[in-house]
């Protein structure tokens, strides 16, 4: 299969280990990433709060660079907030036609024009709906036997626009996992709000987010994520946290791909895993024993 | 495309505060204040209003109790409201709304979020990418707070250690990537 890859802001700096291991876990599966010529950032959070018409034409002006590409691919987003921006765009044309008249008359000072005809998939929509999980197992070097893993899905590549899982009660990353040779994590809050940018802007109340995913997923050896905003979240307070609640809540937190890399066969290094702010030595044992 | 075309349009330009509190109200007309957001919100519990009691304020535009709660700037977007909402409004999307009215405002409660948008949106436009250490030098420099970037010293230093953030200082001068489409969206907005 072959995708036009957007990779977006956050994966050029904070979330560079998602982004190469997005690219190797892909390609370990047999897939082609197209890279999108000269994209520029999808407006993240701060557009919409500025203008309305600005946060839709930044995502626009990456989707008619891919329609101009012509490879006749959807767009493969590993960002939930890059992936929400640009499916709002397609879907808020459809609702207001005339709302392309004005995106293609600001697009028109690049010398760009948007047809509404191409699709922005996010990274787990990918793997969970093209690829069967008897494929991905038939690609596995290394099983990852004992590994408990808890999914973690966070908001914006379930909600508003779902269309691969219940965005409710998610469960498409399950038999993903399971193919990996891992175990699944049984847990509830998955679909849940690590608190995003209230990080920045309200710490106490972000940290509250949290803590309540980190407790929840005592039991279990690692959290994966498909977003460097959770990642970043979950990965970058647990000292604090586990001082704040009195116990040790300190657990690995992996991308998603680099989960898959393990098992496909790919080294730490080749996913980046050294740049991770949560990546113990207990799980590194562990995946040195099972084998 | 003429002018005249655009004011039939107005509807997405939202930089006249009153026009857009006039729309939010229109948008959630049919709330019937059930409650399922604020039962659905992971943040309500350190809201001062519910989202409930957020949208019954916005149906009865009562512009400034919205404004000095501190309700809509702790929505963190997850959408769950939306999801759920019996009847379907894009409440999510209107906490966007309520945020460009703040914003076009200068609300002072909300200073501090609106200089992190401005920021962001600095180096966007300027380099069409976000660098993400020159936009929070740039977002403590108009602060002007010196003990801020203390707040975010120790994530910062964790993602220097991976090299993963470089020190870099802004640049304020010289022509900006995509300086034609922003000056496009302003020229289109001030027309409405």
């Amino acid at each position: 299969m072959k995708y036009i890859y957007y990779s977006g802001c956050s994966l050029q700096g904070t979330a560079l280990e998602y982004n190469v291991s997005t690219r190797a876990a892909m390609q370990a599966l047999g897939s082609e990433l197209v890279e999108l010529e000269d994209w520029t950032c999808c407006g993240a959070s701060a557009a919409e709060a500025t203008s309305y018409l600005l946060a839709i034409v930044l995502a626009a002006r990456n989707l008619a660079l891919g329609e101009r590409m012509e490879v006749g691919a959807d767009f493969l987003i590993p960002c939930s907030a890059c992936y929400l921006n640009l499916a709002r765009v397609g879907e808020h044309v459809k609702q207001d036609p005339e709302l392309l008249n004005k995106i293609n008359e600001v697009l028109s000072e690049e010398g760009l024009s948007y047809k509404g005809g191409i699709k922005a998939r996010h990274l787990l929509d990918v793997v969970a709906t093209d690829f069967d999980p008897e494929d991905i197992d038939a690609r596995v070097k290394r099983k990852l036997s004992g590994v408990r893993v808890a999914p973690y899905y966070g908001c914006q590549a379930l909600r508003p626009y779902c269309s691969f899982d219940d965005p409710e009660q998610p469960q498409s990353m399950e038999p993903l996992i399971e193919a990996l040779g891992a175990e699944v994590h049984p847990w509830t809050v998955g679909a849940k709000c690590c608190g995003a940018a209230l990080m920045s802007t309200k710490k106490n109340v972000a940290i509250e987010r949290v803590t309540g995913i980190l407790a929840a997923a005592r039991g279990a050896d690692c959290i994966v994520t498909v977003c460097p905003m959770c990642q970043i979240n979950l990965e970058g307070y647990q000292a604090k946290v586990s001082k704040t609640r009195g116990e040790a809540l300190d657990i690995s937190i992996l991308y998603l791909p680099q989960l898959m890399g393990l098992a496909l066969g790919l080294s730490e290094k080749e996913l980046k895993l050294n740049l991770n702010l949560a990546f113990t030595d207990s799980f590194r044992a562990k995946l040195k024993t099972e084998k | 495309m003429s002018a005249q075309q655009l004011d039939l349009t107005s509807q997405a330009y939202e930089s006249a505060a009153s026009d857009a509190m006039a729309s939010i109200q229109e948008k959630i007309q049919a709330c019937m204040q059930c409650g399922t957001c604020s039962g659905s919100c992971p943040n309500a519990s350190a809201m001062d209003y519910t989202p409930r009691q957020l949208w019954r304020l916005a149906q009865l535009g009562q512009k400034d109790e919205i404004f000095n709660s501190k309700t809509f700037y702790l929505c963190s977007a997850c959408y769950f409201c939306t999801l759920r909402c019996p009847r379907g409004l894009p409440l999510t999307e209107t906490i966007g709304a309520l945020k460009r009215i703040a914003a076009a405002e200068g609300i002072e409660m909300y200073k501090s979020s609106i200089q992190f948008y401005k920021s962001f949106m600095d180096t966007v436009r300027r380099y069409g990418r976000v660098r993400e250490m020159e936009f929070m030098n740039r977002y403590f420099l108009a602060m002007k707070n010196p003990f801020l970037p203390f707040k975010f010293a120790s994530l910062g230093l964790k993602l220097m250690g991976k090299g993963k953030v470089s020190l870099e200082m802004p640049k304020f001068f010289g022509k900006g990537r995509l300086d034609a489409m922003f000056r496009k969206v302003e020229e289109l907005e001030a027309k409405r």
